[in-house]
């Protein structure tokens, strides 16, 4: 049978990879999508290598979206765990859609969401460890706190039951 | 193991309509225009499928213009009267109104209509009176569903017909969704003009009819060969038209049954459904189509839900905007003013006459762990837990 989505992005949405919190989480990142209505929250561990670089020792997601929203989030955590920062960073959404085998034209946007959970994560991290966040880094938050603003209007009502 | 119960998509030919129509693609496949036998032949089943599509809601068999579908006889209804009427300007409509009224009317407005959109309340209804305050001296027709696809809820057509035919303002109805469900009649219900469908009523796809009551005028979208007097050119589609009157002759003969079956089925499955935690239907709790039944599931999203049914081999549909071709969530749950994740996270279930007990059964059965597997990912989950 022919399906708007591929087999992987099925896998992931059936059995979705790292989902679930992190009890005491180096970093988080909140992000939704005002226009899909998609909410992403990404957690992060942060441990060293032995090259003594950070790495992204755990990674756990919680999504409330469609069926490309929970599978572009569970690809996500696949693509990073383990790896440094440095790399998680260069992490693109055309990578993620390109892991999951393609995703329907119009739900590309839903990549972009994981993109931004982690790097709100990553940023988070940064701030909370005194640690200098890159200039492009820096640029993204930016952009995704004004999107955000938006979507929390939509999704005040949820908002309240979040703590 | 699959179970299909999603009927107001659309819904399998009953294998007596497909008898109906084997003979005529390759027996009698003569053009009904034709004056020899073949095409006499094609003739009279023509005619014989439209008194039976005209019996369903108590027309003349003569104001039946048989069309390509809903689609279709919205946009002949509304251009087509429009475009006859150009003195007059305004249009009323609802603001859950099917794509196949609100898109006609939208582009109206482009070209210097003006339309109003009249709310409804929680339940999707209209209100009448609201209808009678909005129309004006240049008023020139209310389109107003009879049932609405998403939600099932059920208009006040009769109500809303007798306010516009007493202001001498048309009155066009959407019933693609209640025709062959529940008794429609035109006369008593003040009806000038109706668009019915028929792939909705175990019919074939491809075919629908406009009901165009008498002495009313129309410019037809298409021109031609002056078929179905004038109103749609184009070789008659004869076998899909014996297929629709075959339906609607079938629909005539057992709508109070099934309509009586599906209602029990419903309501247990409403009531039943209900008892999952964060859970509400949308729509009016009686004043609804026999076969629909829409919910919302607190913290989870339409499409999901969607997806991890049909993994269970249960076929259902969500107005969720992530669902289809759009992002906006559905209009319709909008309307009823629910939040924007509210209205992602809605549930259609619509039964057709040939679903049982076991089949709703087994949905019963899936959804409530399908629903709580989902609110294990969501991050909304905290104060459900």
């Amino acid at each position: 049978m022919t399906h708007i989505y591929t087999k992987k992005v099925l896998a992931h949405f059936k059995h979705p990879h790292n989902m679930g919190r992190i009890a005491k989480p180096d970093g988080v990142g909140r992000v939704g999508n005002p226009k899909c209505g998609d909410v992403m929250w990404l957690y992060l561990k942060i441990g060293k290598n032995k090259q003594g670089k950070e790495i992204i020792k755990d990674v756990k997601f919680e999504t409330f979206g469609c069926v490309a929203a929970i599978a572009t989030s569970s690809m996500i955590t696949d693509l990073v765990k383990g790896k440094t920062i440095e790399y998680a960073l260069g992490v693109t959404k055309e990578k993620i859609v390109k892991g999951l085998g393609g995703l329907p034209p119009i739900k590309i946007h839903c990549s972009l969401l994981a993109t931004d959970a982690l790097h709100e994560a990553i940023y988070n991290y940064l701030k909370k460890q005194g640690l200098r966040v890159p200039a492009q880094l820096a640029k993204t938050h930016e952009r995704i706190v004004k999107e955000t603003k938006v979507a929390e209007r939509i999704g005040e009502h949820l908002g309240e039951h979040l703590h | 193991m699959t179970i299909y119960l999603d009927n107001a998509a659309t819904t399998a030919v009953d294998p007596r309509v497909l008898k109906a129509m084997q003979p005529y693609f390759s027996k009698h496949f003569g053009n009904a225009s034709s004056l020899h036998g073949f095409g006499q032949r094609a003739r009279a089943a023509l005619e014989d499928a439209r008194e039976k599509v005209a019996a369903l809601i108590d027309s003349k068999p003569e104001e039946i213009i048989f069309t390509s579908g809903g689609t279709e006889s919205n946009n002949l209804a509304i251009k087509g009267l429009a475009w006859a009427h150009p003195n007059k300007k305004h249009i009323i409509i609802s603001a859950i109104e099917h794509h196949a009224v609100m898109e006609p009317c939208e582009w109206l407005r482009k070209h210097g209509y003006d339309i109003t959109v009249l709310p409804v309340d929680s339940y999707g209804l209209v209100d009448p009176k609201a209808v009678e305050r909005a129309i004006r001296p240049d008023t020139l027709m209310v389109s107003i569903m009879h049932a609405n696809n998403e939600i099932g809820t059920i208009e006040p057509i009769e109500r809303i017909g007798a306010i516009c035919r007493a202001k001498d303002v048309f009155f066009h109805t959407d019933a693609v969704q209640s025709f062959g469900k529940i008794p429609i009649d035109v006369d008593a219900m003040h009806i000038d003009l109706l668009s019915a469908s028929s792939h909705k009523i175990h019919g074939p796809k491809g075919v629908g009819c406009l009901y165009v009551r008498k002495g009313i005028s129309l410019v037809p979208l298409a021109h031609g060969g002056g078929h179905e007097r004038g109103l749609r050119s184009g070789t008659e589609n004869v076998a899909g038209i014996v297929g629709f009157g075959e339906a609607a002759a079938i629909a005539k003969k057992e709508m109070a049954a099934d309509a009586k079956r599906l209602t029990a089925l419903r309501d247990r499955l409403i009531k039943e459904t209900l008892k999952i935690q964060d859970s509400w239907l949308n729509g009016h709790p009686r004043q609804r189509l026999p076969g629909n039944a829409n919910f919302g599931f607190r913290y989870i999203e339409g499409e999901a839900l969607v997806l991890q049914l049909d993994m269970h081999g249960i076929a259902v549909s969500t107005g969720s905007a992530c669902s289809s071709k759009s992002l906006e969530p559905s209009h319709v749950l909008l309307a009823l003013g629910l939040r924007h994740e509210e209205a992602h996270g809605s549930l259609r279930v619509s039964l057709g006459k040939f679903n049982t007990r076991a089949d709703i059964d087994a949905l019963l059965k899936v959804l409530p762990q399908t629903v709580e597997r989902l609110r294990e990912i969501s991050p909304f989950k905290r104060k459900y837990k």
